[in-house]
């Protein structure tokens, strides 16, 4: 039971590393990026690939996952995405879905369709065994790691004058840009950060999640969800959607193997009809 | 007054090239029997993006789910068929109610939130129905499909046969009917609502259209569209399988209509020609990465801008 739990908080971090950036495409650019997966996957690739191809160690692949991806996405985002902002949504749903499309084919042709194998370090298989708990070590890395990201990311964004200018983006683009912030300069920073962060979250979930070229459109739903549950304003509301996806997906595939993702979707679709901001939306938050 | 109502009924009248569309349907039954099969899946697209056209181009709700009632008609039409009787024109209407049915419970989750919740929430649904046929394989035969649907002949005369000669004809009428009521819905007072509540939704309500009402109303008939569809793909085929219900079939059929373009019923059909003709002629050229063009063609024409698309009279301009 508890075992249970401590896998559905992993689960549910390293699906907060995931979608965040998501979250900030949507909220500071009202932009529905549904090609966030394919960030994610990249991610996972430059680990797999390094570890299994060069014989880079594991945790030397994690930067390299996270720089390669923000990369990839400070590239794409002056490139593409910036011309679609004020476009209708439907446009942007089409752009992106193209996208998906063309990363999952894309790899499938380069590395293949297989699904792909991450060999961890020793000193991160097993468990420990306290008490009767039995806690994966590698669960436990990956909450580490998400628990120090997640309070880095809110500690920039309340502390620091990017937070602060970010913050103020998001609020109101027009009246930042008249204040004179580079919008433009924060959000391709910010994008390139979000897209690494998704980076690094594929290299992490690839043992977890598994990784092969359809991972975009299979967790597609799942980032869509923590976003659109949680809400696009704080930080917080995404980490606890999050985990009470987390936790709800990994309870409900134990406990009702046969309904499967089932659960999930009904979930969602009962809090969004509840409430279409989310659930955890500023009063008032204006967009 | 008189200018509006002339206005109006000018903009209802029967257009030249509305006959001739109609017209080079019927003849291409005639013409190309050789390519019956092919045609018939067009014209079944073509179907199935007109009920996405009714609500997106006309009542701006953008779904990223409306497979969902594709598959119900598909399921519905081929489980009637297998399990009660195979009689296709029964087996039509019971899955265009059951599709309707759905489509009007599932029109109270789009009427609130934003286009990232309605998004979400269609996605949803047919993710739910997904996992639902996938799971209840004892009725649907799960993934392998459900197989050992047999079709009786079309008004007891007709036999479905391999060349696809029935399927078609039978298709185009289905296809032709629905055309003529979608286009009589459209320039009904109802219709021209729609479309005022899809430019501004707050200002359709305060002049005291029920914009709810509406929604539901114009939901319900394009889900019940989309289930005829899916029941004539089950029923020409004699088989419906899970792929019904994918994402990518929502995904296809969104582009479909944004080829022929939104807004004005006939897109579908220009669309879905245009469509299965390159896809046609990608896969015989690289049948398994197929979906990268499909997805290319997607970003170029979103950033080369759709509008240009969306005006099929500036392509054939020189022939205007």
């Amino acid at each position: 039971m508890l075992t249970l739990l401590f896998d559905g908080i992993a689960y549910g971090m390293l699906l907060f590393v995931l979608a965040v950036g998501l979250a900030v495409t949507l909220g500071l650019m009202n932009f529905i990026n549904l090609a966030h997966g394919a960030f994610a996957m990249a991610g996972g690739y430059i680990t797999v690939l390094l570890m299994n191809r060069l014989g880079v160690p594991f945790l030397a692949t994690l930067p390299l996952a996270f720089f390669g991806t923000a990369l990839i996405g400070a590239v794409l985002e002056p490139l593409l995405y910036r011309r679609l902002y004020g476009k209708p949504h439907l446009d942007q749903v089409l752009f992106s879905i193209g996208l998906v499309f063309m990363a999952v084919t894309g790899v499938d042709f380069i590395i293949g369709s297989t699904q792909q194998n991450v060999t961890l370090p020793a000193w991160l298989q097993g468990r420990f065994d306290i008490e009767w708990v039995g806690i994966g070590k590698y669960r436990s890395f990956i909450i580490v790691v998400c628990g120090v990201l997640a309070v880095a990311l809110q500690w920039v964004l309340a502390n620091t004058r990017f937070g602060s200018q970010l913050r103020a983006s998001v609020d109101d683009p027009r009246v930042a840009s008249g204040l004179g912030l580079n919008v433009n300069r924060i959000f391709l920073l910010t994008f390139a950060v979000g897209s690494g962060l998704a980076g690094l979250g594929g290299a992490l979930g690839a043992e977890v999640l598994g990784l092969d070229p359809t991972f975009p459109l299979k967790f597609m739903i799942y980032f869509l969800i923590v976003v659109s549950v949680g809400g696009t304003t704080t930080l917080t509301g995404p980490l606890l959607a999050a985990l009470l996806l987390g936790i709800a997906d990994v309870a409900g595939k134990y406990y009702v193997p046969k309904l499967g993702a089932f659960i999930v979707y009904t979930l969602m679709i009962v809090i969004l009809l509840i409430r279409p901001q989310g659930l955890f939306a500023r009063a008032g938050g204006g967009k | 007054m008189t200018a509006v109502a002339q206005s109006l009924r000018a903009h209802a009248a029967w257009h030249w090239w509305e006959f001739a569309l109609i017209a080079a349907l019927l003849v291409s039954w005639l013409l190309l029997p050789s390519q019956a099969l092919l045609l018939n899946e067009i014209a079944i697209l073509a179907l199935f993006a007109l009920s996405l056209d009714l609500i997106l181009g006309y009542a701006g709700v953008v779904s990223l789910g409306h497979a969902a009632f594709f598959g119900i008609g598909s399921y519905a039409a081929a489980l009637f068929a297998k399990l009660v009787m195979p009689d296709p024109l029964v087996g039509m209407v019971v899955a265009v109610a059951a599709a309707a049915a759905s489509g009007a419970l599932c029109s109270v989750l789009i009427l609130r939130g934003t286009d990232l919740t309605r998004l979400m929430v269609t996605l949803g649904v047919a993710s739910i129905l997904y996992e639902l046929a996938n799971k209840l394989d004892w009725l649907t035969g799960g993934a392998d499909g459900l197989q050992g649907v047999v079709m009786g002949p079309l008004l007891g005369r007709f036999e479905f046969d391999l060349g696809g000669r029935t399927a078609y004809a039978y298709t185009l009428a289905v296809l032709i009917a629905c055309l003529l009521l979608a286009r009589k819905l459209v320039h009904s007072p109802f219709g021209y609502s729609l479309q005022a509540l899809r430019d501004n939704r707050l200002r359709a309500g305060s002049i005291g259209l029920s914009v709810n009402t509406r929604l539901v109303v114009v939901y319900t008939v394009a889900a019940a569209i989309a289930g005829a569809a899916g029941a004539l793909l089950a029923q020409t085929s004699g088989f419906a399988s899970l792929d019904v219900f994918e994402f990518h079939r929502s995904a296809e059929v969104l582009l479909v209509l944004v080829i022929g373009g939104t807004g004005y019923l006939y897109g579908g059909i220009f669309g879905a020609i245009v469509f299965k003709l390159l896809h046609d002629l990608i896969s015989a050229w690289t049948p398994q990465y197929w979906n990268f063009w499909f997805g290319l063609f997607l970003v170029v024409l979103v950033l080369a801008g759709r509008e240009k698309l969306m005006r099929p009279w500036t392509w054939f301009g020189s022939k205007a």
